[in-house]
């Protein structure tokens, strides 16, 4: 189908919400981008390795066998929970939103505002991370996504807000768009669980402040027939510091989209990724970091592992412009192929245009250690448990991004679930 | 500080020593030669593709194959994804064939050539002439010393004006000759390999070229003849506006050996000129082709006026079992480079091996770098490249390793460096690494930072300037890839490194 009738179709299975002025203008802003681009098809190079027609396609989402409504897997973290069923705000089972340091609307309510805080905010970074590299399905999320939150942050806050996804209807399709501001010398812990829907748009957009800090951890849900797209769009200022955790297990086509801008001097911006999978899972991490001002550091460690005709992709690039001097820019993407019908594919990028900087970055891929694995099975440790003992190993370089431990635990238990389903199935 | 200075100094390598004091000496390649030419109308089409075909004498299948390949050319739109900038070519504004016109009549020796071209490659020095067997002498895996010759084609604009030490590679069973008189000669082994490595289809400018080339080399080993000298080719562009596409096609039949030699220059011109050659490498079963190239076509002025474009496509096909090929370039010339020497590697246990390194000063752009294609189980690749940048250059390295499911056990390795000099100038890296089997391993690293503080200044505490420091950290930093040059090679490279980076610091 061509291009542009494929994004004609899409289009008008959606309509523009009534809103506020400046709601509407960056809706519109968005839509004409949408149209006058179109969605993303096989034959761009930012496409290569991730077919888009899942994402694209106006049809409904084949009925997904979802396995049950799972709770979130922050149950027992002492949190502020937000909750989304099928895509929309479920008031009675979030908690209390009215909360010292922090002010949370939903997008629905806040774009009906004339004068809300996020008027500057919402669309805004979407909007300037559609060069170099178009990004027309954020687009579609701009122009049409009626749910989401408006986060400001403007004290520390010790609680993390949790985000859970509900899914109860198996042919859902949603769009969600949420604006974060997180104010100067604020900091904040977002968690997001869930499965949200069978096909997925999410969006998030990060204002990070003088001195502030952002700490995110997700975990997509683990149903075979997940399909998803999320777009996370992050601004850093001076001093501030941000740190994005994703772990997909399972899914039949996961693209997770990074944009981050460094605008500051002295900030940090970390990213990683655990993705495991099997059963025609596609999983694609596609980065960008661009460093705009000196004196900055950014991390990328994303880890794969891949089993049963499973696909995993990586395109990651690390862009220091010119006078960005003493950046340390550092990347590496792995890849961990259980068996040999699988494949990972990746595109490490490097652009840089300022000369007293430090930037590597490093790609591997290959099968479980040998020798690693005779080791431990000549001390008796049993085959089946020798392996998931190094695949953990594998996976920890990332895990170890997260600062807090009591999440990384559960993040940990839930790759040995993983494994464990692995041995069964 | 004098050039005396530097004699006197101990422990400083001389060999560096002597490549910085050549420094002074700009681009000196960029005189050009004042030949009697004759030229075929600007612009490509039937007529032009069916004239250079008559020129060379060529059968019906080739001017047939050339006008299939116009034909497909005219439905291509050039490629735009390289991370290069230039004015848009105006493909009909050029001449795409250009002779001296002393060589109307073929000449039967070397004696017949035009003094004033004889004159051209001395200056090139190049020993064209039997007499210079170059300097540089082997010790061989026996420990016996042997003279080491080095049999040269040498392509002038569109025509190679002479080979020499044929009857010697004869007697071998070598076959080395210019590519028209390999079409003329040897029609079977040109129509079995011409374009199988490299399809009429493969790309923009190879789909030119196979409808434009005039003239290029052609190698073909029998089986278990290790070639007993190294062959060279130099490429040179002297006429204005003209286009320069030539062809090398190496055959190395099973079990036999060959190094290979490529050498560019072109004089100091305002315009642009556009090069577009294509070198297909057929390697079988047990065979070895060492291909190294060393680009200096001009690069253009110190603000990026003239220079040539340079958009090649290399390619060597492994086709049997344990073959093995090495490309190893050193890229220091163009306005514009664009190239990609890549390895399929079809045969089991077959090899592929890259290094680079590419230098680019004041406003050059190069693209570059290689594909690994695993087909066969075993298969071993490694890539070295490394990547100098200084001025307000821009330095690409684009590369892509990809295992097939098929590929089993196979294993690469790749490592990219690049190295900037100044705070104008970029250097990206983009490599494309695809893994479709487990039991191959892929290990991808790259690195960018700038001449080390700490290095120069211990360079200067001992004296040495600014510059001649910077070679020598230079010189180091490209060590890897020098060393895998044939000998007489490395030391031209050494000193190419230097002249590159000349004016780019202080």
């Amino acid at each position: 189908m061509p291009k542009t009738n494929l994004t004609e179709q899409k289009i008008s299975s959606y309509s523009l919400p009534t809103e506020a002025s400046w709601a509407i203008k960056s809706r519109k802003s968005a839509l004409n981008w949408l149209e006058t681009t179109g969605l993303p098809n096989r034959r761009d190079e930012y496409w290569k390795n991730t077919d888009p027609s899942y994402f694209n396609t106006i049809k409904k989402p084949e009925r997904n066998k979802i396995d049950y409504v799972e709770n979130s897997i922050f149950e027992n973290i002492d949190r502020i929970n937000i909750v989304f069923e099928d895509g929309y705000f479920n008031a009675s089972k979030s908690d209390e939103l009215l909360l010292k340091g922090i002010e949370i609307d939903t997008i629905s309510v806040a774009n009906q505002k004339d004068n809300h805080w996020s008027a500057n905010y919402f669309g805004v970074l979407e909007k300037s991370s559609q060069v170099p590299v178009e990004r027309t399905l954020a687009s579609l999320n701009t122009a049409f996504a009626v749910e989401g939150l408006a986060i400001r942050i403007t004290d520390k806050i010790d609680k993390p807000i949790s985000i859970t996804y509900l899914h109860t209807n198996d042919t859902s399709d949603v769009l969600i768009h949420h604006v974060i501001k997180i104010e100067k010398n604020a900091s904040v812990t977002i968690l997001e669980s869930g499965g949200v829907a069978s096909r997925s748009n999410c969006l998030m957009e990060v204002f990070v402040c003088e001195n502030a800090e952002f700490d995110h951890v997700r975990v997509q849900g683990r149903s075979h027939e997940k399909i998803a797209v999320t777009h996370l769009f992050a601004n850093l200022l001076k001093d501030s510091s941000m740190k994005s955790f994703t772990l997909t297990v399972n899914g039949k086509s996961i693209r997770n989209e990074y944009v981050v801008d460094i605008n500051g001097e002295n900030s940090k911006a970390h990213l990683g990724g655990a993705a495991v999978g099997d059963r025609g899972f596609s999983q694609d991490d596609t980065i960008f970091v661009s460093h705009n001002n000196p004196n900055c550091e950014s991390r990328q460690v994303f880890k794969k592992v891949l089993r049963n005709g499973a696909k995993g992709v990586f395109q990651g690039k690390i862009l220091v412009k010119d006078g960005a001097q003493k950046t340390d820019g550092y990347q590496i993407s792995q890849g961990l192929m259980l068996d040999d019908d699988s494949s990972f594919l990746a595109k490490p990028e490097l652009e840089i245009y300022a000369d007293d900087v430090i930037c590597s970055h490093g790609s591997t891929c290959g099968e479980i250690d040998n020798a690693a694995l005779f080791y431990l099975t000549s001390r008796g440790i049993p085959m089946a448990e020798a392996q998931d003992m190094l695949v953990l190993a594998f996976l920890n370089d990332a895990i170890e991004e997260i600062s807090d431990e009591s999440i990384r635990t559960i993040i940990g238990s839930r790759l040995k679930d993983w494994m464990v389903k692995r041995h069964k199935s | 500080m004098s050039n005396t200075d530097t004699y006197e100094r101990e422990g400083v390598d001389q060999d560096t020593v002597e490549a910085v004091r050549t420094v002074g000496q700009k681009y000196k390649y960029g005189f050009s030669t004042d030949i009697e030419m004759e030229y075929a109308p600007k612009g490509v089409n039937a007529d032009i593709v069916k004239l250079i075909s008559k020129k060379n004498d060529e059968p019906s299948w080739m001017t047939d194959w050339r006008l299939s390949a116009l034909k497909r050319w005219e439905k291509l739109v050039e490629p735009n994804w390289a991370m290069v900038n230039y004015p848009e070519i105006d493909f009909q504004d050029i001449h795409y064939y250009a002779k001296p016109k002393s060589m109307e009549k073929k000449p039967k020796s070397l004696a017949e050539v035009d003094p004033k071209l004889l004159e051209t490659y001395e200056k090139l020095g190049i020993p064209l002439k039997e007499q210079i067997i170059l300097a540089g002498v082997e010790v061989g895996v026996d420990g016996t010393q042997e003279q080491r010759k080095v049999a040269v084609d040498a392509v002038f604009d569109s025509v190679s004006v002479g080979t020499t030490f044929k009857t010697e590679l004869k007697a071998a069973g070598v076959i080395f000759c210019s590519i028209s008189e390999a079409i003329r000669e040897y029609p079977d082994l040109v129509k079995k390999y011409l374009g199988s490595v490299v399809p009429q289809s493969d790309n923009y400018y190879a789909t030119l070229n196979a409808a434009v080339f005039t003239d290029g080399s052609f190698v073909y080993v029998p089986p278990g003849v290790r070639c007993p000298m190294e062959l060279s080719t130099y490429f040179r562009i002297n006429a204005e506006n003209t286009g320069q596409f030539e062809r090398t096609l190496i055959i190395a039949d099973k079990g036999s050996y060959v190094s290979y030699l490529e050498g560019c220059t072109a004089p100091q011109r305002d315009t642009n000129q556009l090069h577009a050659a294509v070198v297909e490498l057929v390697i079988e079963e047990d065979a070895e082709i060492k291909y190294s190239t060393v680009q200096n076509w001009y690069p253009g002025d110190e603000n990026g006026k003239g220079g040539i474009y340079n958009f090649v496509t290399k390619r060597a096909d492994c086709r049997g079992d344990r073959a093995k090929v090495m490309w190893t370039q050193v890229e220091t010339g163009s306005a514009v480079t664009w190239k990609y020497p890549s390895c399929i590697l079809r045969g089991n246990e077959s090899q592929g091996e890259f290094y680079s390194i590419a230098i680019t000063n004041n406003h050059q752009q190069a693209d570059t770098g290689t594909k690994m294609v695993h087909l066969g189980q075993n298969t071993k690749s490694r890539i070295v490249s490394k990547g100098i940048s200084a001025g307000f250059a821009q330095n690409t390295y684009r590369g892509l390793v990809s295992m097939h499911p098929k590929a089993k056990k196979s294993r690469n390795f790749t490592q990219c460096d690049s190295l900037l000099i100044g705070d104008k100038c970029g250097a990206h890296t983009i490599p494309y690494i695809e893994c479709k089997n487990n039991s191959s391993r892929i290990e991808h690293e790259a690195t960018t930072s700038k001449v080390d503080d700490d290095q120069l200044f211990y360079c200067h505490q001992r004296g040495i300037g600014e510059e001649e420091a910077v070679a020598l950290i230079v010189n180091g930093f490209c060590k890897d890839v020098l060393q895998a040059l044939p000998m007489e090679f490395a030391m031209e490279a050494q000193a190419l490194v230097a002249i590159s980076l000349e004016g780019s610091v202080g």
